[in-house]
């Protein structure tokens, strides 16, 4: 039995990172592809622009690492197996 | 369970830097464990801090012409900065606790990105950034919640507890759900961060251990540090908003 969990454990591990990894992956683009469109328009905000983009990406890319979290929890600290 | 077990023992490398989660030097006392490792490097911080601050306001100047007051007097408008960008109104009350806590969390980042623990044995755990255990981001996030609560009552009193009824009394069980979501997303984003920087590091250095991992361990750097920004600035976003009025 705790083969099983083990197995489901380290497949949902890598799961959580790589479907979390999509969306963040997505709205980094998006967000990073606006960011150059505003800097061709205004060059003189490049500054501006381009710490507010690294603070969002900062939120974004949290999101991939709360999946992390959950399978480091899951391949160390696993509840499941005794 | 541990990783170190999927690889090769006895290989040189793996005795340079072996991926350790998990294992901590236990201290106890009394019915408490504690994460030994983790309060030496605190403490390590913190005293580096201190010397920091004490060094360089030393001897305070109308004009500085050392270095190392006009290197003090930048850190703290930084600081002073990023809290009145976030906190409009009486901000000054609270330059200190988002002081403390940007270089509480910054310098224990970079000290475990930057100093060469792995050369201290430990009979148990490895040292490292303090931030890598849950508990110290935890008990930050911890404190950033009991400081906008205060923050809030403080100025509105009872009325405080009003904005849950905001923008519309349907939305109170999101309202009172986002004051647990706040501190947990708080220190699982610094924990996350910087557990995984270091686990990167420390796989790409058992796989290839030359020259390739510094890249990586430059970006460790800057995230690091950014996460510091992010874990302030957050901190100064959610005093601000129960401070706000309405």
């Amino acid at each position: 039995m705790s083969q099983l969990v083990s197995a489901a454990s380290v497949l949902s591990a890598g799961l959580a990172v790589g479907i979390g990894a999509v969306g963040s992956g997505v709205g980094q683009g998006n967000a990073a592809s606006r960011a150059v469109e505003g800097i061709a328009r205004q060059p003189e905000a490049e500054g501006k622009i381009r710490g507010t983009l690294i603070l969002s990406f900062a939120f974004m890319e949290s999101l991939t690492i709360y999946g992390l979290v959950v399978a480091l929890a899951l391949l160390f600290a696993n509840p499941f197996v005794s | 369970m541990s990783l170190t077990n999927f690889i090769p023992q006895g290989n040189l490398f793996s005795t340079l830097s072996a991926v350790e989660v998990g294992a901590h030097l236990y201290w106890q006392i009394g019915d408490f464990r504690l994460h030994g490792q983790v309060l030496i490097v605190s403490w390590f911080v913190l005293f580096v801090i201190c010397a920091f601050t004490l060094i360089t306001t030393a001897q305070l100047e109308t004009f500085p012409f050392q270095s190392r007051q006009n290197l003090a007097e930048y850190v703290f408008e930084f600081i002073q900065d990023l809290t009145k960008t976030q906190i409009e109104e009486d901000y000054e009350e609270w330059v200190g606790f988002i002081g403390a806590v940007f270089l509480f969390v910054f310098v224990s980042n970079w000290s475990g990105a930057l100093l060469p623990w792995k050369v201290i044995e430990l009979p148990e755990g490895e040292l490292g950034a303090p931030t890598n255990d849950i508990n110290t981001t935890a008990a930050l996030a911890l404190l950033t919640s009991i400081c906008y609560f205060y923050a809030g009552l403080k100025k509105k009193g009872l009325s405080y507890f009003g904005r849950y009824l905001e923008p519309t009394p349907i939305l109170l069980p999101i309202n009172i759900l986002e004051d647990f979501t706040k501190p947990l997303s708080l220190s699982f984003r610094l924990f996350g961060n910087i557990l995984a920087d270091e686990l990167v590091v420390g796989v790409l250095v058992l796989l290839v251990p030359l020259v390739v991992p510094i890249p990586m361990m430059i970006l460790g750097l800057f995230t690091s540090a950014i996460q510091a920004l992010v874990f302030a600035t957050l901190a100064g976003v959610y005093i601000g908003e129960s401070l706000e009025g309405h």
